[in-house]
This record gives C-alpha cells, sequence and structure tokens, in this order.
C-alpha cells in the first residue's frame, strides 16, 4: 500500500496532462473566441439550406467527388429540384471566393486540415 | 510470459539497445521520406519498386519457412523438431511483420493504406497477399504463443489450436505462391512472366529460411542453457541441401528457356544481369557472387563429411542466406524493371536513407525476434531445469 | 442510402438545433448526361478511342505534349528519375519493339512516334490496382481516382506501356533555384499530391464540355482523330477503314485504344 501516493500523484498528473488543452485555452482566453464566416456571394442561398451545409458539407463535398469521379456524371440535383455542375472549383468557390474568411474559419478552429487543397487550386481570393 | 522479456542479462539489454539504435537512425530517414515522397529513395518512373518490395518478397519467403518444422512434426510426429517449432513459428511471426512494414513503408499516401479494406479488389493480387500475410501472422501468434503457454504449464495445448496448426501448413505455402504472383502475372515483364515464379520462391524460401533457423539454434546454443539439439540441426541441415539444389536448378531452368527461345523480352533481363545491357551492369558483380556462393554452400551442403561438422553447416548456411538474399532480396525485383517496357536500361541504385530505412526494418524484425526468443527460450530453460 | 425530403428536413431542422446528425445523403443524380446544363453538352461514347498518323506528325513539334502538359498541371522536374509524362515520343523500336527490324525505311527509324496511355480494353493496371483506384469508365477511359490511390505503383509494373508516373516528390515544390515545377497553374484542373501515380486521362474533363482531347484539338497538322469506335459512321471508323494502322504490343492482348498509321 505504500505506492499508493505514487499512483494518486501520477493519476493527477496524467489528469492535468490529457485536460491541458482545456486549461490552455481558458486561461489563455481563447475559449470563448467563435470563428466568423463572411460570405460574399449574390446568391441568396447555397445549393442546399444552411443547416444542412453546416452539418453535411463534407459528406456532400465526398459525395459529388465520388460522382463525378468514378460515375462521371456531373449534375447535382438539389432537393428543391434546381440543378449544379458538381465542382469544388467551379461551383463552392465561385460564391465562397474568399477562403481564408470562410472554410478557413471553421477548419482552423476545430484544427481540421482538409486534404482537398493538396491537389485542388484555390482560385486568386475575392475579398468583401 | 512476456514479463520474461524484461528481465535479462547485459548481452540481453546491449542487444535490445543496439537494435533500437539502428531503428532511431531509420526512423529518422522515415521521417524524412515521409516529407519528401519517395523521391528520397533511388526508385524512378523507371524502376519503380527497390529495396522495400524487394525485402518483402524476400522475408515473405523467410516467413513461409516455419512450415519445414512445423510439417515434420505435427504431421509425421518427428520428435527431433519438437523442439525447435516454437523457434520457426517466432521466426515466420517477426518475419511477416517485416513484410507488413516494408509494403507500408514503400506506399506513397501510407495514411491512405486502410483503403484496401474500405474499397477491396478481389481481382487484385496484392488485396489476396494482404489477406495470407495477415492471416498468417495471426496463426502462427496463436499457435506460437498458446503451445508455448501449454509446455510452461506441462499440459497439452486446447484443442483447438490443432486445427489451426493444420491450416497453418498450406497457409505458409499460400503466402509465397501469392507473392510470386504479384510478378508472375504481368503480361509486360519479361523477367517475371514465368509459370515457375512460384515453385521458384518456395525452393529459395525453404533454403534461406531454414538455414537462417540453423544459426539461430547455433547462436542459441552458444548463448542459452536451451539446446536446440544436434539432431534437429542436422536435419534442418538436409532441408536446406535439399531446397537449394531445387532452387539452383529452378534458376537454371529459367535460364535455358530464356536463352533457348531467344525471345527478346525476356532475354534483355538476364543478360542486364548476368554480363550487363548496352554498358550497365550494376547488378552484374552481385549476380555473380550469389551464382558463386551457392556453388560453394551446395559443395559444402552435400558432401555429409562437411555437412554434418556444425562449423562448416553453420558456414554454409550463411552462404545460403547472403547468395539467396542477392538473388532474390536485390536482383529479382529490380532486374524485372530493367530494361524497362518501353525496352530503356536506367539503373537503380538505393539511397542513404532508403539504406537506413531498410536496415531498421531488419533491426524492428530482429527485435521482434529477440523478445520472442526470449520468452520462449525463458520458458523452456525453465521446463528442463 | 435514400434520402427523401421528408429526412432531408429533419436533418435540417437536427442542424437547426445543433444536433450532429447521421451523415446520410444521396446525390439525386441524373442517369443520362446527353442532355446535361453544362456548357455545350458532354461528348459521350462507349468506346472512346483514337488514331495517330504518324505520316502527318511533324518532327521536332512539340505541340500536343506542351499544351497536355500545361492544361494538366504535369509538372517538369527536369531529371529522368522523378519524371512525369501523359503524352510523349518515343523513337519507332521503342514504341514498336515487336515489328522492328534494321532495314526499316527512313523515315520511319528517326521519327518520334507519340506515345500516352493506350486507354486498353483489357487493362492490366486495373487488373492489379488494389483498392480499384484506377478503374474502366463505361466509355472505355481507363480513369483514375487520386483521392484513392495508396502510392503501391502495382498499376506501374503492371503497365506494358510505361504510360504511368508517380509523384516521386510534391509536384507543387520548388526547385533548387525556387522556380515551380508547374511552371504556369492551371486552376482549373487539380494537380496531384505527392505518393500517387497519374496518367493520361484522355481529357475527360473536356469531353465533359463537349470538348476533344487537348493533344488532337492542338495538332496544326490534324494528325489525332478521336471518336467513339461503336458509332460506325464517325471519322475515326472512317479513317481505320480507309487505312492500314497498326496498335503497341498487340501480343499481349491488352487491346489497346490508341491505333498508328505509320
Amino acid at each position: 500500500m505504500s505506492s499508493s501516493a505514487k499512483v494518486i500523484a501520477g493519476l493527477i498528473i496524467f489528469l492535468c496532462l490529457i485536460t491541458f488543452p482545456v486549461w490552455y485555452n481558458v486561461v489563455g482566453g481563447k475559449a470563448s473566441y467563435t470563428p466568423e464566416l463572411k460570405i460574399i456571394s449574390e446568391e441568396k442561398s447555397c445549393v442546399e439550406s444552411k443547416e444542412f451545409m453546416r452539418i453535411e458539407h463534407m459528406q456532400l463535398l465526398d459525395d459529388w467527388r465520388n460522382s463525378v469521379v468514378r460515375k462521371n456524371n456531373r449534375t447535382y440535383i438539389a432537393h428543391n429540384g434546381k440543378e449544379h455542375n458538381m465542382s469544388l472549383t467551379d461551383t463552392c468557390l465561385k460564391c465562397h471566393s474568399n477562403k481564408t474568411e470562410f472554410c478557413d474559419q471553421c477548419h482552423n478552429y476545430l484544427e481540421v486540415t482538409p486534404t482537398c487543397w493538396n491537389c485542388h487550386i484555390v482560385p486568386e481570393e475575392n475579398k468583401l | 510470459m512476456i514479463e520474461k522479456a524484461l528481465t535479462g542479462s547485459k548481452k540481453y539489454w546491449g542487444l535490445v539497445g543496439f537494435l533500437l539504435v539502428i531503428m532511431g537512425a531509420g526512423f529518422i530517414s522515415y521521417l524524412m521520406q515521409w516529407f519528401y515522397g519517395l523521391g528520397i529513395t533511388g526508385m524512378s518512373r523507371d524502376v519503380s519498386w527497390g529495396l522495400y518490395i524487394a525485402q518483402f518478397t524476400f522475408l515473405v519467403g523467410v516467413a513461409a519457412s516455419a512450415v519445414m518444422v512445423v510439417l515434420p512434426y505435427y504431421l509425421h510426429n518427428y520428435k527431433a523438431f519438437g523442439r525447435i517449432t516454437i523457434l520457426g513459428e517466432f521466426l515466420a511471426i517477426a518475419s511477416v511483420m517485416m513484410c507488413l512494414v516494408f509494403i507500408i513503408a514503400d506506399l506513397g499516401q501510407p495514411v491512405r493504406a486502410m483503403n484496401i479494406i474500405l474499397h477491396p479488389n478481389p481481382g487484385s493480387i496484392l488485396f489476396w497477399d494482404m489477406i495470407v500475410l495477415n492471416g498468417y501472422l495471426l496463426l502462427n501468434m496463436l499457435i506460437g504463443w498458446n503451445v508455448l503457454a501449454s509446455e510452461r504449464k506441462s499440459i497439452p495445448p486446447p484443442v483447438w489450436v490443432k486445427p489451426l496448426i493444420y491450416l497453418s501448413i498450406p497457409w505458409a505455402v499460400s503466402i509465397h505462391t501469392v507473392t510470386a504472383f504479384i510478378y508472375a502475372g504481368l503480361p509486360g515483364r519479361g523477367f517475371w512472366l514465368t509459370a515457375i515464379m512460384a515453385p521458384r520462391f518456395l525452393a529459395s524460401a525453404f533454403a534461406a529460411g531454414p538455414a537462417l533457423l540453423i544459426l539461430l539454434a547455433l547462436i542459441i546454443r552458444k548463448f542459452t542453457k536451451f539446446d536446440p539439439g544436434r539432431e534437429a540441426i542436422q536435419n534442418l541441415g538436409r532441408i536446406v541441401t535439399y531446397a537449394m539444389a531445387v532452387s539452383v536448378f529452378f534458376v537454371l531452368l529459367e535460364i535455358f528457356t530464356v536463352f533457348y527461345s531467344q525471345i527478346p523480352e525476356h532475354m534483355h533481363h538476364f543478360e542486364y544481369l548476368f554480363t550487363g545491357l548496352e554498358g550497365h551492369g550494376k547488378l552484374v558483380p552481385w549476380m555473380w557472387s550469389s551464382a558463386v556462393l551457392a556453388v560453394i554452400s551446395l559443395i559444402l551442403l552435400i558432401n555429409p563429411f562437411t555437412r554434418k561438422r556444425e562449423g562448416i553447416l553453420a558456414f554454409a548456411c550463411v552462404l545460403v542466406f547472403v547468395s539467396l538474399w542477392i538473388e532474390k532480396g536485390l536482383c529479382l525485383v529490380i532486374t524485372g524493371f530493367i530494361p524497362s517496357t518501353l525496352g530503356r536500361v536506367y539503373e537503380y541504385s538505393p539511397t542513404l536513407p532508403e539504406i537506413l530505412i531498410t536496415l531498421s526494418v531488419w533491426a524492428m524484425g530482429f527485435l521482434i525476434l529477440t523478445i520472442l526468443y526470449k520468452v520462449g527460450i525463458t520458458v523452456k530453460e525453465e521446463i528442463e531445469a | 442510402m435514400k434520402i427523401d425530403r421528408r429526412d432531408f428536413l429533419k436533418i435540417g431542422g437536427l442542424g437547426v438545433l445543433g444536433f450532429a446528425a447521421k451523415p446520410v445523403i444521396d446525390v439525386v443524380s441524373k442517369g443520362e448526361l446527353s442532355e446535361a446544363s453544362i456548357e455545350a453538352g458532354p461528348l459521350a461514347g462507349k468506346r472512346l478511342a483514337m488514331v495517330i498518323d504518324m505520316t502527318k506528325c511533324k518532327e521536332g513539334c512539340t505541340d500536343c505534349i506542351d499544351a497536355c502538359h500545361s492544361i494538366h498541371n504535369v509538372p517538369d522536374f527536369k531529371n529522368r528519375k522523378d519524371e512525369i509524362k501523359w503524352i510523349w515520343n518515343e523513337p519507332y523500336d521503342k514504341t514498336f519493339p515487336t515489328q522492328e527490324h534494321e532495314f526499316i525505311g527512313t523515315g520511319i527509324k528517326e521519327r518520334p512516334f507519340m506515345v500516352l496511355c493506350n486507354h486498353c480494353d483489357n487493362p492490366p493496371c486495373v487488373r492489379v490496382c488494389p483498392t480499384k483506384a484506377t478503374f474502366k469508365r463505361e466509355d472505355g477511359i481507363v480513369f483514375m481516382d487520386y483521392h484513392r490511390c495508396i502510392g503501391c505503383r502495382f498499376c506501374m509494373a503492371a503497365c506494358p506501356y510505361g504510360s504511368r508516373s508517380f509523384n516521386w516528390r510534391n509536384p507543387r515544390g520548388l526547385d533548387s533555384s525556387g522556380n515551380p515545377f508547374i511552371k504556369k497553374n492551371n486552376t482549373n484542373f487539380p494537380t496531384r499530391t505527392t505518393g500517387v501515380v497519374e496518367k493520361c486521362n484522355f481529357c475527360a474533363e473536356r469531353l465533359a464540355k463537349g470538348l476533344i482531347p487537348m493533344c488532337a484539338e492542338v495538332c496544326k497538322e490534324k494528325a489525332i482523330v478521336f471518336g467513339d469506335l461503336e458509332e460506325t459512321d464517325s471519322e475515326l471508323r472512317e479513317v481505320l477503314r480507309s487505312h492500314y494502322t497498326i496498335r503497341r504490343k498487340p501480343g499481349l492482348g491488352t487491346r489497346p485504344q490508341i491505333y498508328y498509321i505509320v
């Protein structure tokens, strides 16, 4: 039983270490920071609703990619019946031409790095 | 049982430390490869597979050779091999692990490796190789560990182990057959397009693997209290002799067909290997060394007076292993690409990072082997004490 | 995973509530492309193929190579080891090794032959790919999914024509003097990434817009004829009817779809 102190000390150190990101952000004042997205498009709406896109855009893009690359089908019919060309650079980035102010905002906040841009070229950015 | 690997002599820890240092050097090289790409190796558009895939091919053979001790013991109840089956099985585990790591090291996009399971193509031989290699690894881990654990308690192994042992015998043949099919089914590569590829692979495997096993057994006898037994070693020696003779015979068959038919697409590769082509011949000294070593080893092995002397047997085993490593772990893969499908000779030589990564994977394999053998031998020592 | 309008609205509603919904969506797509809404309408076909008339091809001209490599962002590493190429030229004896002899007339021996992916009817690269990253489309194009390629290079070993290149290093990188390997980016077409294999795609992205492959379009001599073999009255079939044509390494059973007039 003499090692119980060591075990408890070890556990405390372990807990401190794994919760470090939380403490770090609270102390640094970054915990309340929320990403701000700017949309500079003249279009009123995206291919699907805002709520849907917020949750499902990655799945939608994945489906678009598979449809275009593997099935040679480039036309997307949205749920409102509108047709769109399934293209990241030609469709998505036509409106969201400000990648740094739009895509990167959440991606940086969540520390995700989509590999899209390893191959797809980001067009010249339009600013507000 | 694994705790037995945590206590050991200074020599044991020295060996573990040495292997870890090599692995560290290889790891740093791999980080470089990770960030730069496979261009850090000597591979090129023309020679698109190199040292990694060659090692993989050679080591599949070493892994498969465990069947050479398992089969006589379990199917023919040959008792002398009972002492060393565990050595064969553990060698198989370490070899398959090396194979898998060499494949990963060779991938351009290692993070996507799981695509082979997510989007499998059953028409691809690589898909089947993934299945048989992982299956073989699992089989040997289950069999080796359970048999050893039962031996330790002096009870017979669980009943479910026996069918797995029987399954592991054809499975061992399958891993090297499937690996040969990777090469033997490609229409444009005359060097590999030969139905004898799989038997050739098996023959060289059953020579190189048991040769390594003899050397390992002799090392174990020297450094531990466990004696694998003279009879077992001598009979492994016979296996190496027959397999080496068959292996050389198969290569001679290839040479006959290629040079008598004189079909250029097949012949040019052999010319590159044995005489050089268009003034290029980096592999020529290697291939002739392999041939000379093979002949010397056969003389020493076939003659019973030399084979029965363990010192000479060990020497012959080194020759066999080196000869076959050159033939299969170097020349077989690289020569398939020279000349290229467009008939061009563009040579390959590995770069320093590539060699370090290769060495480190070997070191990893030997580390796994060291740990497994440490456990196995300590258990054996306890039983005999 | 079909998703109807009600499910879709439900997902939307959940989104408002801030719940993460099960990622389900099905692209409700048109089966036929013939009347798609994009520009001129795509060039579809059942068995796309190409005839290259080497009697018209002019020595020293690299128009098709330059145009192809430029629109497809093919990097130039300026060394043979890392080289990437989609279309290039080879001497006759390298292009048709089984049909070569020492007395072949001048004008053939010296002439460069255009080579590219043969879009084989029976492609070994597709057979060996462990992840179906290389596959044959319904129109016959042997296509690559660069998202899926794991870079095992089995396809490079399998291709009897040396049509495949590997990205040994980052194609977007810079050489030692700071110049990019891709001289000028075509922003409408992706680059590739380190560690994947690449090759000619028969300009699938142009076909989708109703344009013929770039090499055929830029050739001033009209040496390249592109079309659908299933269309009996096409120019392609007419050229094949009226000329003697050969293919590369026909004995291997890959059934290449690039035909040569020599």
